[in-house]
């Protein structure tokens, strides 16, 4: 055992491709390691991955441990949770990483109940910060009541491993000059790893019609629409800006959109550069879900509603008589001038 | 000789309501009175599968809640759609807990109960949504788990095989009983109670237990045994530029744009 009070960083990689929260967790490890002058690691679990660990260098990691086994190809929930928490124990990192991804927020939970250690969920920040003049890693996550966040500690067991929310961190610049040492670790890959539990095949499934991920303007509407009495107007808005639809937790719990276009806390979250969010007062699980958003236009018709903290542009109205009037002089907008 | 069928189950505010709640910015407290409370949406997914599993196989479906004492409206409900025993923990030793001390709490009453062979839960809450709680008790226990199941089928009657949700796509795992399963949305749709069903509630059996009840360490539970725990509560620095338009609603509209136009947004 050595303690080397390395902050880690844990690669997620799906056919040797790595998931974009990987390199934004690797902008904040260089952050965090630069200002408490401690090494940033990476580790990486898969089969012929070498490729890819050399990307995580080229993104900030001083040092890659590598597992790499046929066996581990896929995700494996067992194995991946008793090889990750072996090496944890070997080198007694401080800090762990985890992208909060479909994988990561299985992952995480059942290395930090093998270590009896602390595990924060979603975080949108990270930082060195003070508690009562004490210094602590503070964990930023979303909060109630708008625009609150919590901040959680972990003061005493190590290693404190927190998971970060997909799409709210700017990303790791890459840069092949970069240097860094690839450790292999040989896995002690046991059968009884798979006996219980096994991943026996992946299959993707690219998303029906214009993803929201991608899209360049996001509509979203929330249980404020009901005073329209559905979604059409939604769309209309949508149409003309060339954009996608979505909605709050309140509108998918009605059945007014399908569960992968629902933004916030347990949906999805999404960048474009522009977010329109209509009739939706703004909790914290909504709002953290259009963070990386370059420009958001918010529309609610009470004026105290948090939206308008995390808003741009604000227009307090009645939907009703705003909508059409937004889709009218859009419209305008639209159209080739006449001379 | 029936399946051993465990859900756990959490009350949370109405998603609803969840503008109107409020921290308490000095001391971090959740201020939620008068917000309606239910039962976590996917935890009722939860409890329709086991209730599906034990109509197939026969057996038993026990629910579980740890919570304040009104938590034992939402263990009525469940009882009332058909779980046969509610189980409550509930104690001021348990309060404050992060989830790895959820999780503790969980397994000594699990302990106690002896063995089961599926334990379900929603793969995660409303309210704060870690999704931690099934996977670090699977961990506890020492079973296998799946977090994000959207499809369970019995190859036979000792094991599964799910369909996890990914990204984008899903993955399909093997999983030997006994197993802990984190289930989504879309696996089912969770039943309503009926008249009689309601009218059954009365005569089911509703354990209380404390911490003492379940030998549980208080250096393992509540905020003793939380590795976290929250350091305060603050305004989210949200660097938008927070400009209202004023004037009539087509002067608004007409100013909206004229900025869109000028960040250029459209």
């Amino acid at each position: 055992m050595s303690n080397s009070g390395e902050i880690w960083v844990i690669g997620e990689q799906r056919r040797g491709r790595l998931e974009e929260v990987s390199l934004e967790l690797l902008s904040k490890g260089m952050a965090l390691s630069q200002r408490m002058g401690v090494t940033l690691s990476a580790v990486l679990l898969g089969d012929e991955v070498g490729e890819t660990a050399r990307e995580l260098v080229f993104h900030g990691a001083e040092k890659v441990y590598l597992l790499e086994h046929a066996r581990l190809r896929y995700y494996q929930s067992e194995a991946y949770a008793r090889l990750l928490a072996g090496v944890i124990k070997e080198h007694e990192p401080q800090i762990i990483l985890i992208g909060a991804t479909e994988i990561g927020k299985e992952l995480a939970p059942r290395v930090a109940a093998k270590l009896r250690t602390g595990l924060t969920a979603h975080c949108i920040d990270i930082y060195g910060g003070e508690v009562d003049a004490i210094p602590h890693l503070i964990h930023v996550v979303p909060g109630w009541g708008g625009n609150l966040v919590m901040h959680i500690i972990c003061p005493q067991r190590r290693p404190e491993v927190i998971t970060v929310k997909p799409g709210v961190l700017p990303k790791a610049v890459r840069a092949e000059k970069r240097k860094g040492k690839i450790i292999r670790v040989k896995p002690d890959v046991r059968d009884k790893d798979f006996s219980r539990i096994e991943t026996v095949e992946v299959v993707e499934e690219p998303p029906k019609g214009k993803s929201l991920e991608s899209a360049d303007v996001v509509v979203c509407g929330g249980w404020g629409m009901n005073a329209l009495g559905g979604f059409s107007k939604v769309q209309g808005l949508a149409d003309i800006l060339g954009g996608v639809v979505a909605g709050t937790r309140p509108v998918m719990d009605r059945g007014w959109i399908e569960e992968g276009r629902m933004i916030g806390q347990g949906g999805k979250t999404v960048g474009p550069g522009l977010f329109v969010s209509l009739g939706a007062s703004g909790a914290m699980h909504y709002t953290t879900g259009f963070m990386g958003s370059k420009v958001v236009l918010a529309v609610d018709r009470n004026p105290q509603a948090p939206i308008f903290q995390m808003a741009d542009i604000g227009i307090v109205g009645d939907l009703r008589e705003v909508l059409p009037c937004l889709i009218e002089e859009l419209k305008k907008e639209r159209m080739p001038r006449k001379s | 000789m029936g399946l051993e069928i465990l859900v756990c189950i959490k009350q949370v505010p109405h998603p609803d309501h969840f503008s109107e709640i409020r921290l308490d910015v000095g001391s971090g407290r959740i201020i939620r009175e008068g917000i309606p409370a239910i039962i976590n949406p996917l935890d009722r997914n939860a409890l329709e599968e086991g209730l599906r599993v034990k109509e197939r196989f026969s057996g038993r479906v026990t629910v579980i809640s740890m919570g304040p004492p009104q938590a034992r409206e939402a263990l009525e409900e469940a009882l009332a759609m058909g779980a046969d025993r509610g189980i409550l923990l509930c104690d001021m030793a348990f309060a404050g807990a992060d989830t790895l001390a959820t999780a503790n709490a969980l397994f000594y009453a699990i302990r106690k109960l002896g063995k089961f062979d599926l334990i379900y839960c929603g793969n995660e809450t409303v309210d704060s949504g870690t999704a931690q709680v099934g996977p670090q008790l699977a961990e506890l226990l020492d079973i296998p788990q799946v977090s994000g199941v959207r499809e369970v089928t019995f190859t036979d009657e000792k094991t599964l095989e799910v369909k996890r949700a990914l990204e984008h796509g899903y993955m399909k795992v093997r999983v030997k009983l006994p197993a802990l399963v984190c289930v989504t949305r879309d696996i089912n749709r969770p039943r309503l109670p009926t008249v009689q069903s309601i009218m059954e509630v009365a005569q089911k059996e509703m354990i209380l237990w404390k911490a003492k009840d379940i030998g549980a360490p208080p250096e393992n539970i509540g905020l003793k045994g939380s590795p976290t725990c929250a350091a305060g509560v603050y305004e989210h620095e949200s660097g938008r530029r927070r400009e209202i338009m004023q004037g009539s609603t087509k002067e608004k509209v007409q100013k909206a744009v004229a900025r869109l136009k000028e960040l250029g947004a459209i």
